[in-house]
């Protein structure tokens, strides 16, 4: 769908200068066609480093449905003192008559590092009233996450990002302690616990779930947490309690403790995989049951062994979301609440305490 | 698998399930009669592939495709392949549609051949043994009406309207009989193979997202409730209107007609969930039994009260949009002296203590001025009008819309005071548009309806009580004007219909512009 749309810029200028802008952009748009309403959905304000804004850009452009109404990108720019601001409000040109056309409104605003301490004074006029607002740093920038805690109910982050799972999980429960968290890591793997959900579903399996003894996550060389959050989700949901899990060369290992088992827990790294997230998982359990779950065309390969030694395989289908995908469901998960990432990361947490 | 009130009841709940979005949906082999026909390819493949794309089929899931047409596996696979790459709303990955039709199967033969459900039998089996899983059984009826209660008796000769270890369930498209007689008629027949909740009655309407809201509009704002009655609510108008004609439909449309087409399924639907009850919760029976109440409490018209409480017609050749558009009895393959109405309009009351006295209006047309449906709940004026000012419109009643399409949302219309040092007073809006407050695009009805019955919820299907007390409303007014009891009306294309569709309104009523 072709979009069209008009631009304001100013340098050296202020918030209450933008939010006007914004406000003059709409009555213009409203002007040329009465069909354009502003969506108003979410506020999704984004701190970035100045020289990789374009990456960020390019990659919330490529969201799909789920922009966000408002976006207010703060690129930080070393050095810079004074505030240049863009905005633009683009709609969809070709809809039918009688139909609306939807606006997203667009604000960049270039500042200094010297402005994150009190970039909640910045941004305050410019994100739309009643309207929940997500907050991404996803170059750092905790000093402005932090000053816009008081506007910001939702905060988007990838533990991904963080280098050490420790500092990770860390990370994202001081976060929770002020704000609604959506973890990146969590929702990549989001299709791997329903399909583990959902092997385990039907009755002649579910009983299998009291006897699971081994776990082994494969992931991404930087993915570790993603495994982690796993194992955290699995003994949350199944009542274990988590016991160590620690680094042995390049894997880690440890356990958790059943009702009447221990569980062996392990992470593997798969060299060959450049995307962020899990590359398969291996459930084994008392009876002898081997479930694997790893990546493979359409899908995930399936594939089911039993005691008696019968292998069965097949494909889940689903397509790859790709990482634009994962970031518009991030967006999309800040209107909702899962209840499973707190006792995940807690239990998370606990193996690397 | 036991099933209550339309819900799963497991024995033990599955821990892993909890929290997610997507629930776990037992393995699957749904078969579709009628795999090559319009319906199948247009929608329900596609439907499919959709669900395989965002990995929300069955963790296993099985395709067979039945039909009268001479098809090798390989050739319906190579005809999915083609209605998904025409049809579906994204643009498909093959890898995932390879793996999707991967192990689909293909049964040729007639509905009435019993080798056909033999082979189903077998492959069905086949597809249990190979995976060392008993799959649920959906079988999806896509085929003419005619065919529902052959293909039905067949399942149960051939043992497969039940299963010991799996859920068996059947679909059934709309229409459901011609008339009440017609619809019991089979219902009979598909309840002496099935237990009423292994029949799911798809009516695509209801799978619609706005239609959906209209349960969160009612019930999840207090703001509504308290004034959601005769003491407040003058009158209630339905429309469904569509600009278009009949387009080669003529052979179905001039056989079925308006009431038949959209009354008696959606807009008695709609009436159902503005009238009903709040359910108390929402498992299926539990809405069902709501909806059915205010069915039962329509009084259906009697013979000689059908002029007065109904108005049939059809379009003549006029201008839409500018172009010049043939009469409803100029369209090819209509019969120069069909009396099948293009417009329908009646008045209906709801009998019970919420809405005795409030007049529900609904009309549906072709080649109205524009394409809408929506609900306009009028309220009663205000008791003492204050603001008499000349050189205003004054102080009109406050009137709530759902508007289903094009622009999905609610309006409420308001007094305000005109600017100005007099106290004149004109009727504003205050909309929510639906296309603005949430980022997700709605999906295809079908797609939401296929996951409904493949879980085995059954809420936005239609049992059989509601089909037959949709039918009871209808078949009276159907009798009469097949009896020649009322008139075939007139109205140009592109106009809001006919005149006389205003003699059904109370003195001082005027129907919405459309």
């Amino acid at each position: 769908m072709s979009e069209s749309g008009d631009v304001w810029s100013e340098s050296d200028t202020t918030p209450a200068a933008i939010s006007d802008a914004l406000r003059e952009l709409l009555k213009q748009r409203h002007a040329e066609a009465e069909a354009v309403v502003p969506a108003r959905v979410l506020n999704l304000v984004v701190i970035v480093d100045r020289e990789w804004r374009g990456e960020i850009q390019n990659r919330l452009d490529k969201v799909g449905s789920y922009h966000a109404s408002r976006t207010i990108l703060c690129s930080v720019e070393e050095g810079r003192t004074t505030i240049d601001g863009w905005a633009s409000m683009t709609a969809e040109e070709d809809v039918s008559e009688g139909e609306l056309a939807v606006a997203h409104e667009q604000v960049v605003v270039d500042i200094g590092p010297r402005h994150l301490e009190s970039l909640d004074t910045i941004i305050d006029p410019l994100i739309v009233s009643d309207l929940a607002t997500l907050v991404w740093a996803p170059h750092g920038h905790r000093e402005g996450v932090d000053a816009c805690s008081r506007l910001a109910q939702i905060v988007l982050f990838d533990s991904v990002d963080v280098d050490d799972p420790v500092a990770a999980v860390e990370r994202s429960r001081k976060l929770a302690e002020s704000h609604y968290v959506v973890d990146l890591a969590w929702l990549r793997s989001t299709p791997w616990r329903e399909r583990v959900a959902s092997t385990f579903d039907p009755h002649q399996w579910r009983g299998e779930l009291q006897s699971i003894t081994s776990v082994a996550a494969r992931h991404q060389s930087e993915s570790a947490i993603a495994g982690l959050l796993l194992f955290g989700w699995l003994s949350s949901r199944l009542g274990w309690k988590p016991g160590r899990v620690t680094a042995h060369g390049g894997a880690m290992r440890g356990s958790a403790t059943a009702h009447r088992q221990e569980i062996k827990l392990s992470l593997e790294p798969d060299e060959t995989m450049t995307t962020p997230g899990l590359a398969g998982i291996t459930i084994e359990t008392a009876s002898g049951l081997s479930i694997s779950l790893d990546r493979g065309p359409g899908g995930l390969t399936a594939r089911r062994r039993t005691r008696d030694g019968s292998e069965h395989e097949w494909t889940v289908t689903g397509a790859s979301r790709g990482e634009s995908g994962i970031l518009g469901e991030g967006i999309r998960q800040a209107l909702l609440r899962d209840h499973t990432y707190a006792p995940a990361l807690g239990a998370a947490g606990e193996m690397v305490a | 698998m036991a099933t209550e009130a339309g819900h799963e009841v497991k024995d033990e709940a599955n821990p892993l399930a909890d929290g997610l979005e997507r629930q776990p949906i037992h393995p699957t082999t749904l078969t579709i009669f009628g795999a090559t026909g319009d319906l199948s390819k247009r929608k329900l493949l596609p439907a499919l592939y959709n669900l395989a794309h965002e990995g929300a089929l069955p963790e296993r899931f099985n395709l067979i495709g039945s039909s009268r047409s001479e098809l090798s596996d390989d050739d319906f696979r190579e005809l999915a392949q083609e209605s998904i790459r025409e049809y579906s709303r994204r643009e498909p990955d093959d890898k995932v549609m390879d793996a999707l039709l991967a192990n689909v199967r293909y049964v040729s033969g007639a509905f009435d051949e019993d080798d056909v459900y033999e082979q189903l039998k077998e492959a069905t089996a086949a597809f249990d043994e190979d995976a060392d899983v008993v799959f649920n059984r959906v079988f999806y009826l896509s085929t003419a009406p005619s065919f529902f209660p052959v293909i039905v008796g067949q399942l149960g000769e051939h043992g497969l309207g039940h299963h010991d270890d799996s859920d068996v369930r059947v679909v059934i498209e709309k229409p459901i009989g011609t008339n009440l007689a017609e619809a019991k008629e089979l219902n009979q027949a598909v309840l002496n193979v099935l237990d009423e909740d292994q029949v799911f009655r798809i009516d695509h309407y209801l799978g619609k997202e706005t239609v959906q809201n209209m349960l969160a509009f009612r019930f999840a704002n207090g703001l509504f409730e308290p004034i959601w009655n005769r003491n407040y609510i003058d009158n209630v108008q339905i429309t469904s209107a569509e600009d278009i004609g009949i387009g080669s439909r003529a052979g179905y449309y001039d056989t079925s007609g308006a009431l038949r087409d959209l009354v008696q399924n959606h807009m008695l639907q709609l009436l159902c969930l503005l009238c009903m009850e709040p359910p108390v919760n929402f498992y299926a029976d539990e809405v069902r039994d709501e909806k059915v109440k205010v069915l039962h409490a329509i009084h259906p018209p009697k013979p000689e009260e059908v002029a007065d409480m109904t108005v049939r017609a059809q379009y003549t050749a006029d201008a839409v949009a500018g172009e010049e558009v043939k009469g409803y009895k100029d369209e090819e393959d209509v019969p120069d002296d069909s009396t099948t109405e293009t417009y329908a309009a009646l008045r209906l009351e709801v009998d019970n203590w919420r809405w005795a006295g409030v007049p529900i209006y609904l009309r549906t047309g072709k080649r109205l001025a524009r394409k809408v449906t929506e609900i306009a709940v009028t309220l009663k004026p205000v008791p003492h009008l204050a603001f008499r000012e000349e050189g205003s419109v004054g102080v009109q009643p406050n009137q709530i819309i759902l508007t289903m399409q094009p622009n999905e949302g609610v309006s409420i219309t308001l007094g305000a005071k005109i600017p100005g040092s007099r106290m004149r007073i004109r009727p504003v809006n205050m909309e929510f548009l639906y296309g603005t407050a949430f980022m997700s695009e709605s999906p295809e009805a079908y797609e939401r309806l296929i996951t409904d019955f493949m879980r085995g919820d059954a809420t936005l299907f239609t049992r059989d009580d509601e089909v037959e007390a949709q039918w009871a409303i209808c078949d009276p007014i159907l009798e009469a004007w097949e009896a020649d009891d009322a008139p075939v009306h007139e109205y140009p294309a592109g106009s809001d219909g006919p005149d006389e569709a205003d003699g059904l309104l109370r003195s001082g009523e005027h129907w919405r512009a459309i």
